[in-house]
C-alpha cells in the first residue's frame, strides 16, 4: 500500500495524539457521569424507589459510555502499543482493582432489582459505589504517577521491566491527582442528576454537587501548585527525529525540574487549557446554585475537558516518562505503530467514529426528559 | 504445571477466557433470535410474538452484561500479562481489537439500551432496528476478534522489523482476508447460533413438559429449530478445521488431533477412538475409519496430511534457518545506521527472516541461540508438538457433540412441520438436558484451537514463553485468586437470576389481541364494539 504515505509519519503520530486524548475526554465525560452517579448513589436516593430512579437515569446509556474506555484501550494498543504494554503491565495490580470495580458495574446495576429483598438490593448499591469510585481514584491515582515518572526500563530486544510496586503508586501527589479525579466526576455525575431527576433526588445532587464542584477547583488549583513546587519533569536532551520509527531507546532525556511548564513557557496560549479547568468548575458550581440544568453540565463538562488538556500538553511530547531509566521514555515521536498502521487506523476512525457520535446523539435524543417514580414503577418501561 | 510466571499467565488467560465464552455464544445467537422473532411481530401484528421477544430479551440482558463485564478483562489482559507480546505484535494484533470498538461494541452497546428502554420510546419499525443493531453489533465483534485471533494461527501479512524489533503490518487486506480468520469466524458464529436454538428449545421443551405457556413456548421451538438446524450444517460443514492445512502449524495441529505420528498416505484414516503417549510417540488401542480424515482435513482424497514425525523434522530445519536470521539480526543491530549494514547480512536476514521465531524456541534451554547443540536443536523441534491427549479428546467431544446438534434439530423441526412438538415426552426431556451441551462444545472447540497453537503464541513467530510480562508470580497468583471467587459468585448470581426469570416465565400481555384476524381488521372490529 503506497496511500498512507499520503500522509506524513510525524502528522499522523501527531492526530493520533489528539485521537487518543478525544477518546479518554468521551471516556471522562459520558463514563464519567456514569461513575459519578455510582458514586453519588447511596447518598442522593434515600428510599429504595429513589436509587432505582438515579439508576434508571443511566441505565439506557452506561453500557454505551463504557465502550469509550474500552475503545481508548483498543486504540492505544492499536495505535500507541509500547505504551498498552508499559503501563497496562506496570500498573498490573491497579488495572486489576480497576476492572474488579468495573466488573462489578454492570451486573449491580442489571441485578440490583432482580429481587425485592432488601439486603440484596442494599448490597448492589455499594457495589455500584465501590464501581463508581475505585475506578475514578485509581486513574486519578495513575496519570498522578505519569507526572510523576514510573520506574520502568527497557533492555535492547525492548523487553519492559518494572522496578516499583502497587503501593509504590500511592505518593501523596499521586493521590491529590486521585481526588482531583474522583471530584471532577462526582461533579459530573451530580449535574448529571440534576438534569435528569427532580424533586428530593435532584435537590441532593445539586447540594452535593456544587460540593463537588468546589473542591474540583480547589483540589485542582492545589495539584497545580504541587506540581510547580515539588515535582519534576521531564525534558528531550538529544535531537528528535519525528519521523524515526518507534523505538524510545534512540533519543536521551533527563528529570528537570519545572521541565512540566516549558510547553507553556514556549506557547502561553495554552494557559487555556487549565484555565479552562478552573472556570468550568467554577462556572459548574455557580450554575448549580443558578439552577442552570443544562448550563451546569456544559460547564462540568468543560472542567474536565480542561483537566484532562492540562494532563496532555505539560507532559508533551512525553506519553509515559520513566524515572528510573529517562531514555526509556515514550514519547510521541518513538512510541507509535507503524506508518501504515497509523494511517489504517485514522481512516477506520475517520469513518467510525461520526458514525458513532451521530447514532450515539440520536439514541440520547429519544431519551431526553426526567426520569420520575411513575417511570421507574410502570412495568411497561422494563426499568432496571 | 510448574507455578513459574508462564504457566500462571496462560492459565489466567485460560480461565478468563473461557470464563468470557461462556457468555459470548448465547449472545452471539440469541440476539439473532430475538431479532427474527421481532421481526415477525412488526411484519405480522401479533402480539404474541412481542411478548416472545421480551421474554426471551430479559434472558439475553442476564446472559449479556457478565458478557460485557468479563469482555472488559479480555481487552486489558493483553497489555497486563503478555507485555511482550503487547509489544511484539501490538502493530498489527491492535488494529483488529481498536476496529471491533468501533464498528460493533458501540453498535450493540448503544442499542442494547434502546432495545431494554425504548419499548415505549420508539415506533415498532425503529425498535425493530435497535434490536437488529443488537444483532449486528455482536456479530461484528466476533468478525474482528476473529479476525486477530486468526492472525495468530497464521500471521499473514507483517514482517519483522529490526529497527523496533517487533512486527509491522505489510499488507492489511491480508491480515483482513485471512484464510485462518473466515474459517473461523464461520464456525464461531454459526456455533453461538447453535448454542442459542438449544437454548431456547430446551427452555421451551420444559415449559411444554410443565404445560405452560404452550403458545410461546410451541412457537419458539419452530423459530430455534429451523435456525439451529441450518446453523447446526453449517457448525460441521463450514467447520473449522478447513483452515487447517494453511501453515506449518495448523497441519502440526490436525497431526495432534488425530494423533497421527507418521504420514499415512493420503486418503488418511480417521481415528475414532485410542490413547495418543506423547512420550512412546504413538496412539495405543486405536480404533481407525479409513479416508475419513483426509476428507475432513482436505476436503480431497489426493492430498496428503503430514505427520507429527515429519513436521518435527520440518520444525527442526526452520530452526536452523532462524539460527541464521538471529545471527544475522544480532549484526544488523550492531550496525546502527541502516548505511553501515553489511549486505551479505541483510540478505541472510531477507532470506530467513521469516524463522527467526523459530531460534527463539531455544531461548527456552540457552541464552544465545547460536550456541545451541544439536540435542538442544532436536528438543526444541520436538516442543513444537503441542500435548496430544487432551486435543485428541477435545476435539472428538466437540465433533460428537456437533452431530449429536444436528441430530436434535432435525428431529425437532420434523416435529414442528408436522405439528407434533408436543407428541413424545421423551424426547422433550432429551432437549431439556440438551442444554450445557453446546457450551461444553465451544469450550472444547477454543480448548482445541489454542491449546493446540502452543508453543506459540503468534504461530512460527514469538514462543508464549518470550511473551509474558515482567511480574512476580505471587502477584498473578493474586488476580487468579481474585478473578476466580469474583467470577464464582458472579456464576451462581447469574445462574440464579437466570433460573427464577426461566420459572418465572412469560409476563401476560396487559392488552391481548383478538386473536387469528389480521391486524387492521381487529382495529376495525374493536372499533365496532
Amino acid at each position: 500500500m503506497i496511500l498512507h504515505t499520503l500522509i506524513d509519519y510525524d502528522v499522523l503520530r501527531l492526530i493520533w495524539w489528539a485521537l487518543l486524548g478525544i477518546l479518554l475526554i468521551a471516556f471522562a465525560l459520558t463514563d464519567g457521569f456514569d461513575l459519578g452517579t455510582g458514586m453519588l448513589l447511596p447518598f442522593v436516593g434515600r428510599t429504595d424507589v429513589e436509587r432505582r430512579v438515579v439508576i434508571n437515569t443511566i441505565g439506557p446509556v452506561w453500557e454505551g459510555n463504557q465502550v469509550w474506555l474500552i475503545l481508548g484501550g483498543g486504540a492505544i494498543f492499536a495505535a500507541w502499543p509500547p505504551l498498552y504494554a508499559v503501563s497496562f503491565s506496570s500498573f498490573y495490580l491497579a488495572m486489576f482493582a480497576i476492572l474488579f470495580a468495573l466488573i462489578l458495574r454492570p451486573v449491580g446495576f442489571k441485578y440490583r432489582s432482580k429481587r425485592e429483598s432488601t439486603r440484596w438490593r442494599t448490597a448492589w448499591d455499594w457495589a455500584l459505589f465501590v464501581g463508581g469510585l475505585v475506578p475514578s481514584l485509581i486513574l486519578g491515582v495513575a496519570v498522578g504517577n505519569v507526572l510523576l515518572g514510573v520506574p520502568f526500563r527497557l533492555d535492547g530486544d525492548l523487553r519492559i521491566f518494572y522496578d516499583g510496586s502497587f503501593f509504590g503508586l500511592l505518593s501523596p501527589f499521586a493521590l491529590l491527582c486521585g481526588l482531583v479525579s474522583v471530584a471532577m466526576l462526582v461533579t459530573q455525575g451530580a449535574c448529571w442528576l440534576v438534569l435528569k431527576t427532580s424533586g428530593q433526588v435532584a435537590e441532593r445532587a445539586r447540594r452535593y454537587g456544587s460540593m463537588a464542584a468546589f473542591l474540583t477547583l480547589l483540589l485542582f488549583a492545589l495539584g497545580g501548585i504541587a506540581l510547580w513546587a515539588w515535582v519534576d519533569g521531564y525534558r528531550i536532551t538529544s535531537t528528535i527525529d519525528p519521523l524515526g520509527p518507534s523505538n524510545p531507546l534512540r533519543k536521551t532525556a533527563e528529570i528537570a525540574a519545572g521541565a512540566w511548564f516549558d510547553n507553556y513557557a514556549a506557547h502561553p496560549w495554552l494557559m487555556l487549557a487549565p484555565a479552562a479547568g478552573l472556570a468550568g468548575s467554577a462556572l459548574a458550581l455557580l450554575l448549580l446554585r443558578l439552577r442552570s440544568e443544562v448550563g451546569a453540565l456544559l460547564a462540568s463538562s468543560l472542567a474536565i475537558l480542561g483537566i484532562i488538556l492540562t494532563v496532555g500538553v505539560s507532559i508533551f511530547p512525553f506519553l509515559l516518562p520513566s524515572s528510573a531509566d529517562p531514555r526509556a521514555s515514550l514519547t510521541v515521536w518513538d512510541a507509535s505503530s507503524s506508518h501504515l498502521t497509523l494511517f489504517i487506523m485514522l481512516v477506520a476512525a475517520g469513518i467510525f467514529v461520526p458514525l458513532i457520535v451521530a447514532y450515539t446523539s440520536w439514541v440520547y435524543r429519544v431519551l431526553w426528559g426526567k426520569v420520575d417514580e411513575a417511570a421507574v414503577k410502570d412495568p411497561g418501561n422494563h426499568a432496571y | 504445571m510448574d507455578l513459574d510466571i508462564v504457566s500462571l499467565s496462560r492459565l489466567q488467560f485460560a480461565l478468563t477466557a473461557l470464563y468470557h465464552f461462556l457468555f459470548v455464544p448465547l449472545t452471539l445467537g440469541l440476539s439473532v433470535v430475538i431479532a427474527i422473532m421481532e421481526t415477525v411481530y412488526v411484519m405480522t401484528g401479533r402480539k404474541i410474538w412481542r411478548q416472545m421477544t421480551k421474554f426471551w430479551g430479559t434472558l439475553f440482558g442476564i446472559n449479556f452484561v457478565l458478557g460485557v463485564a468479563t469482555g472488559l478483562v479480555m481487552e486489558f489482559q493483553f497489555g497486563m500479562n503478555w507485555s511482550y507480546y503487547s509489544h511484539y505484535v501490538g502493530d498489527i494484533f491492535g488494529a483488529p481489537l481498536a476496529l471491533e470498538g468501533l464498528m460493533a461494541f458501540f453498535l450493540e452497546a448503544t442499542f442494547v439500551g434502546l432495545f431494554f428502554f425504548g419499548w415505549n420510546k420508539l415506533s415498532r419499525v425503529g425498535h425493530l432496528v435497535a434490536t437488529w443493531c443488537v444483532a449486528l453489533g455482536s456479530n461484528f465483534s466476533a468478525l474482528w476478534i476473529l479476525i486477530a485471533n486468526g492472525w495468530m494461527q497464521n500471521p499473514v501479512g507483517s514482517a519483522f522489523n529490526p529497527e523496533t524489533m517487533r512486527m509491522e503490518v505489510t499488507d492489511f487486506f491480508a491480515v483482513l482476508t485471512n484464510p485462518v480468520a473466515q474459517a473461523k469466524f464461520v464456525h464461531t458464529v454459526s456455533a453461538g447460533y447453535v448454542t442459542a436454538s438449544v437454548f431456547v428449545l430446551g427452555v421451551s421443551a420444559w415449559y411444554l413438559l410443565k404445560g405452560r405457556h404452550i403458545d410461546v413456548a410451541k412457537r419458539s421451538m419452530t423459530v430455534a429449530a429451523s435456525f439451529g438446524l441450518a446453523s447446526a450444517l453449517s457448525v460441521v460443514v463450514l467447520g473449522d478445521e478447513s483452515g487447517y492445512l494453511s501453515t506449518e502449524h495448523q497441519k502440526m495441529k490436525l497431526a495432534a488431533i488425530e494423533g497421527m505420528w507418521e504420514t499415512e498416505p493420503a486418503p488418511a484414516p480417521f481415528t475414532i477412538v485410542g490413547i495418543p503417549d506423547q512420550q512412546a510417540r504413538e496412539t495405543h488401542y486405536a480404533v481407525r475409519v479409513p479416508a475419513v480424515m483426509g476428507l475432513i482435513g482436505t476436503r480431497s482424497l489426493t492430498t496428503e496430511i503430514p505427520g507429527i514425525t515429519t513436521l518435527v523434522d520440518h520444525a527442526r530445519e526452520r530452526i536452523g534457518s532462524g539460527i541464521v536470521a538471529f545471527d544475522a539480526l544480532q549484526r544488523i543491530r550492531a550496525a546502527g545506521s541502516s548505511a553501515a549494514i553489511a549486505p551479505a547480512d541483510r540478505d541472510a536476514f531477507e532470506q530467513h527472516g521469516g524463522d527467526l521465531g523459530y531460534a527463539l524456541l531455544l531461548k527456552r534451554y540457552l541464552d544465545d541461540p547460536r550456541q545451541a547443540t544439536p540435542q538442544q536443536i532436536d528438543q526444541a523441534a520436538w516442543d513444537t508438538v503441542p500435548m496430544v491427549l487432551p486435543l485428541f479428546w477435545s476435539f472428538r467431544i466437540m465433533v460428537g457433540l456437533g452431530f449429536f446438534f444436528i441430530l436434535l434439530m432435525a428431529t425437532f423441526f420434523i416435529l414442528s412441520a408436522r405439528r407434533r412438538l408436543d407428541a413424545h415426552r421423551w424426547l422433550l426431556k432429551v432437549a431439556v438436558f440438551a442444554i450445557p451441551l453446546p457450551w461444553i462444545a465451544a469450550e472444547m472447540g477454543w480448548i482445541v484451537a489454542e491449546f493446540g497453537r502452543q508453543p506459540w503464541v503468534i504461530e512460527g513467530v514469538l514462543p508464549t514463553a518470550a511473551a509474558v510480562s515482567d511480574l512476580g508470580a505471587g502477584t498473578v497468583l493474586l488476580t487468579i485468586l481474585g478473578f476466580t471467587a469474583l467470577y464464582t459468585v458472579l456464576f451462581i448470581v447469574e445462574m440464579s437470576l437466570m433460573l427464577r426469570a426461566i420459572r418465572k416465565g412469560v409476563e401476560p400481555d396487559p392488552d391481548p389481541e383478538v386473536r387469528l384476524v389480521a391486524p387492521h381488521l381487529s382495529q376495525r372490529l374493536t372499533a365496532q364494539e
